[in-house]
């Protein structure tokens, strides 16, 4: 990175860096607060008016559904589709599959992904440059071309319409990425912390194990969530991959509920709802530290 | 949902992790004193580390990779389906460079041409970096100051990026209903449309853009906003005692400031756009045509009309495009030069 202004040592530190710049000084002069006020206000129900109404739409009784009203509180609200969608839907189904295979796969990823930055980050090996660029050139390559391949490479192994075939294609494909993001992180941990360590008697994977690993949770985390993210979040992969009913990932599931409009619209918000509050929330209080990873990742060597 | 399936479920994925995991320790192992014993290589530990990912990469992205070159040489589709062996010589499905040429001289789809796509890319990736960028800016600029409600702010314009996108997506799909959507009936309130959101090319196209560009804002704001708060305050005011005025410092100061965090973010935001094919999926869903981008035309060549030869070939060329684009715009920009030291 070219002056490390931007992504100073530890992530977590990163995100509280401005002390000094982020409150940005002087007070502005109140006609102007009143203007940005106002801005930000027009963006955020921008931002947050789709969200908003499907709350509302999910609230709406059987017989309002295509009621063209804006209220917030439906008339006659109930949470009918809620019970519904739990209860009468295969949705908790799908919920779980996304949750095992979700799970699965971030793990995978993290252990994989954890070693392989070790040694791009603390050896020079033949071959280390070519293996960094290949990572980068892996992110470029359309998600559409690799789909047929890996179809009809887990339907030789058997691995079609089964979990394992899913965790494996989805670990994977978050690996270079978080590799990369691992690789800035440890750059930013002094390698003096191992030396001494090994000084000390510790081998080299000891060093790594009880020194580097402990130190970098926080970029763990991170990948971990991003891994979490990409997964929860995947929908063709999943789709070429999975096709028997019990083994159906929200995502899947879902777009049968859209399929039909009139129907079906407040299942669809009931189940949005259901599915997006855990990750929103997760989203929202690791966001800091996100942001952080994608910047230390991309811009940090 | 019955407790059997949970078990199932959970004992299938947990077994995958152990054998996983048992797997590469002793592919690690086997490595290790193979370098260490056999080789007496000194650089047995990064190898080592390495393998692992190597070998899943060659698995899931290297082989798949081989295979689409293989098929792109050949006349592979649903009517041609056989295995064809080493560029389809064997069995006579061997085609040499023509796949290649049919992608410039032929339509793709049914009617639309290589051309058309990529015109229609490069319009739908500069007009969503354009706007994900001058707006993120122009929201970060107002929310880095000392100010009232910052979180609350934040946290709501936040909101698109944190709601899973397929929900997004399906619930915008849902709004550009002609009838019952509420951004026609928004319009109406103030003397507009309704529009065919759905079913006019132009209009498909736009509703593609608006809903990217919601998509998008909040990540290059968050990014912009971290680089703001990185940048020390006593810069500006020392501009301010030399007489410098706000916009003198914005371009003197904030802008080259920021740019260690704005490149990397406008290459990463690029090639998402490019290969963005879960917004013009979603939003489409398969529907029209005109409204395709070179990788959603690629998802329909290969799973609606069943051309892999032609498809393979396609992808080649689009993935080359994105990496002269990049290599081309990294070499300019000089950005990541510091992660190979």
């Amino acid at each position: 990175m070219s002056g490390s202004t931007v992504v100073p040592a530890p992530i977590p530190a990163a995100a509280r860096t401005g002390k000094a710049a982020s409150a940005g000084g002087r007070e502005d002069k109140p006609l102007k607060r009143l203007a940005i006020h106002l801005i930000l206000i027009v963006t955020a129900i921008i931002a947050a008016f789709p969200i908003l109404r499907v709350f509302s739409v999910a609230l709406r009784p059987g017989n309002r559904l295509l009621d063209s009203t804006f209220t917030l509180i439906p008339e006659g609200a109930t949470l009918e589709s809620f019970q519904h969608v739990i209860g009468d839907t295969e949705l908790p189904r799908w919920l779980f599959n996304s949750m095992v295979v979700t799970t699965g796969t971030s793990t995978i990823g993290v252990i994989i992904a954890a070693t392989s930055a070790y040694a791009f980050s603390r050896y020079k090996f033949p071959g280390r440059g070519v293996g960094l660029t290949t990572l980068l050139a892996t992110q470029l390559i359309p998600a559409a071309m690799l789909l047929v391949p890996i179809y009809i490479l887990a339907v030789q192994l058997k691995l079609a319409n089964t979990y394992i075939g899913l965790v494996i294609a989805l670990s994977v494909t978050s690996v270079p990425f978080s590799i990369w993001i691992l690789k800035g992180y440890y750059d930013t941990v002094p390698i003096e912390l191992e030396e001494a360590a090994r000084i000390d008697g510790c081998s080299q994977l000891e060093a790594f194990y009880r020194i580097l690993l402990p130190l970098s949770t926080p970029a763990l985390a991170i990948v971990f969530l991003f891994n979490f993210l990409a997964a929860w979040n995947d929908f063709f992969l999943a789709r070429i991959l999975i096709s028997k009913e019990e083994l159906l990932t929200w995502p899947l599931g879902l777009q049968r509920f859209q399929q039909q409009f009139q129907t079906q619209w407040n299942d669809l918000a009931a189940s949005s709802i259901l599915i997006s509050i855990p990750v929103v929330l997760l989203f929202l209080y690791s966001s800091k530290w996100l942001v952080s990873g994608v910047t230390a990742g991309g811009v940090k060597g | 949902m019955n407790l059997d399936a949970v078990t199932t479920a959970i004992g299938q994925v947990g077994l995958t992790l152990i054998v996983i995991a048992a797997l590469v320790v002793a592919l690690e192992g086997l490595l290790y004193v193979l370098l260490i014993r056999v080789i007496k290589t000194r650089y047995a530990v990064p190898i080592m580390l390495v393998a692992p990912a190597a070998l899943g990469l060659l698995i899931l992205i290297g082989y798949p990779l081989l295979w689409e070159l293989n098929v792109s040489f050949t006349k592979m589709s649903l009517r041609n389906f056989r295995d064809p062996g080493f560029l389809g010589l064997a069995n006579d499905m061997f085609l040499g460079l023509d796949n290649y040429v049919e992608v410039f001289t032929k339509p793709v789809l049914k009617l639309t041409g290589f051309w058309q796509l990529f015109a229609q890319t490069v319009i739908w990736t500069s007009i969503n970096i354009f706007f994900h960028v001058s707006l993120g800016m122009g929201l970060a600029l107002l929310l880095h100051r000392k100010m009232r409600g910052k979180g609350i702010y934040r946290a709501l314009i936040i909101l698109p990026w944190a709601v899973p996108q397929v929900i997004a997506l399906l619930i915008w799909r849902t709004e550009y209903n002609f009838e019952f959507g509420a951004v026609n009936q928004l319009l109406g309130l103030i003397g507009l449309g309704p529009y065919p959101w759905l079913s006019d090319p132009f209009w498909n196209f736009t509703a593609m853009v608006i809903t990217n560009v919601w998509l998008g804002v909040p990540f290059m704001m968050v990014i912009i906003l971290g680089g703001l708060q990185s940048i020390p305050y006593d810069y500006y005011e020392a501009a301010e005692i030399d007489g410098a005025s706000s916009r003198q410092a914005f371009r003197r100061i904030t802008l080259p400031l920021l740019r260690p965090v704005l490149t990397p973010a406008i290459i990463l935001g690029t090639v998402w756009t490019f290969n963005n094919i879960n917004v013009p999926y979603f939003i489409n869903q398969n529907e029209l045509e005109t409204s395709d981008i070179l990788v959603t035309a690629l998802f329909r060549q290969a799973f609606q009309y069943n051309r892999y030869g032609d498809a393979a070939a396609f992808a080649f060329v689009v993935f080359a495009i994105l990496l002269v684009f990049t290599v081309f715009y990294i070499r300019r920009t000089g950005s990541l030069k510091g992660a190979y030291e």
